[in-house]
């Protein structure tokens, strides 16, 4: 076997944490997803066996899903991506695919993505300079797909005074700290 | 510019890339069109002063296609439709 050295998508051995005021970006590492797109004709039948799984209907536009051990969040019409935690579902792809058959087409997406985590004070002022979504008016589970930094992104908000997590492309993880922290230390 | 976005609300128009008249969505059938209609289909568009149906791609959000019916005389947009809806409800999509 080989001896890899997993790394994190800012290239470090350990998640990276940085703090700025009292708001904290933490590199998250414990995730893995898919996405779940219906098959044409299964729309129902998809969404049917995503009930079953999440134990709510599967979240409309605009929406998600935030629970253990799956959370979905609406990427398109008859379309989501679904995170759970890495270290039970780092197989995620063929867990989802267990549950939802001929139903659905399904993307390991895991490494895909890179995962920003802010929490604590001051998130609208940072999200504001960051992308067009209108942060203030977002309320817990709300989620969106925008631009942050000329790179297409999910912002999840888990609490609109505490907690919203970014989704962004993996290979420009470099690029999407660079303008989260950049714009932390201009708003804060 | 704000495209009113069906199924996401109103959006800023630098969220979405125009990508031409919504006529590119009656794509000749590959089996029984004649160089003609290939022609037609790539080459010739219709460029109204008034009303006119486009796509547009909502790349700055959630990837959607889009037939926005714009006056081109004063940007006014009357319909925005997912383009997915408009193709199925023209039977382009079974």
């Amino acid at each position: 076997m080989h001896d890899l050295s997993p790394l994190t998508p800012l290239g470090g051995t350990a998640p990276q944490i940085d703090t700025v005021a009292d708001l904290t970006c933490t590199e998250q590492c414990d995730l893995a997803l898919a996405s779940v797109a219906a098959r044409l004709g299964q729309e129902k039948a998809c969404a049917a066996a995503l009930q079953k799984l999440l134990g709510a209907a599967p979240p409309v536009a605009g929406k998600a899903h935030l629970a253990a051990p799956y959370s979905a969040v609406w990427a398109g019409p008859d379309q989501w991506m679904l995170g759970a935690d890495f270290a039970t579902h780092e197989d995620i792809a063929a867990q989802l695919k267990a549950a939802l058959k001929d139903t659905a087409s399904i993307t390991e997406q895991t490494d895909a993505w890179c995962c920003f985590d802010l929490s604590g004070e001051g998130i609208a002022a940072v999200m504001e300079l960051l992308c067009p979504v209108n942060m203030r008016a977002l309320a817990s589970g709300d989620a969106t797909r925008t631009t942050i930094h000329h790179l297409g992104c999910f912002v999840i908000c888990g609490d609109p005074n505490g907690f919203v997590r970014i989704l962004g492309p993996r290979a420009s993880a470099g690029s999407l700290h660079h303008a989260i922290l950049t714009a932390m230390r201009s708003a804060l | 510019m704000i495209i009113n976005h069906p199924l996401l609300g109103p959006r800023d128009s630098a969220e979405f890339t125009y990508k031409g008249d919504a006529n590119l969505i009656n794509r000749p059938d590959p089996e029984t069109a004649s160089p003609q209609d290939w022609h037609d289909y790539a080459y010739l568009r219709d460029n109204p002063a008034g009303p006119h149906r486009e796509l547009w791609f909502h790349d700055g959000g959630d990837r959607s296609w889009l037939v926005v019916t714009r006056n081109t005389l004063t940007h006014e947009i009357t319909a925005v439709e997912l383009a997915r809806d408009v193709a199925r409800a023209e039977g382009r999509s079974k």
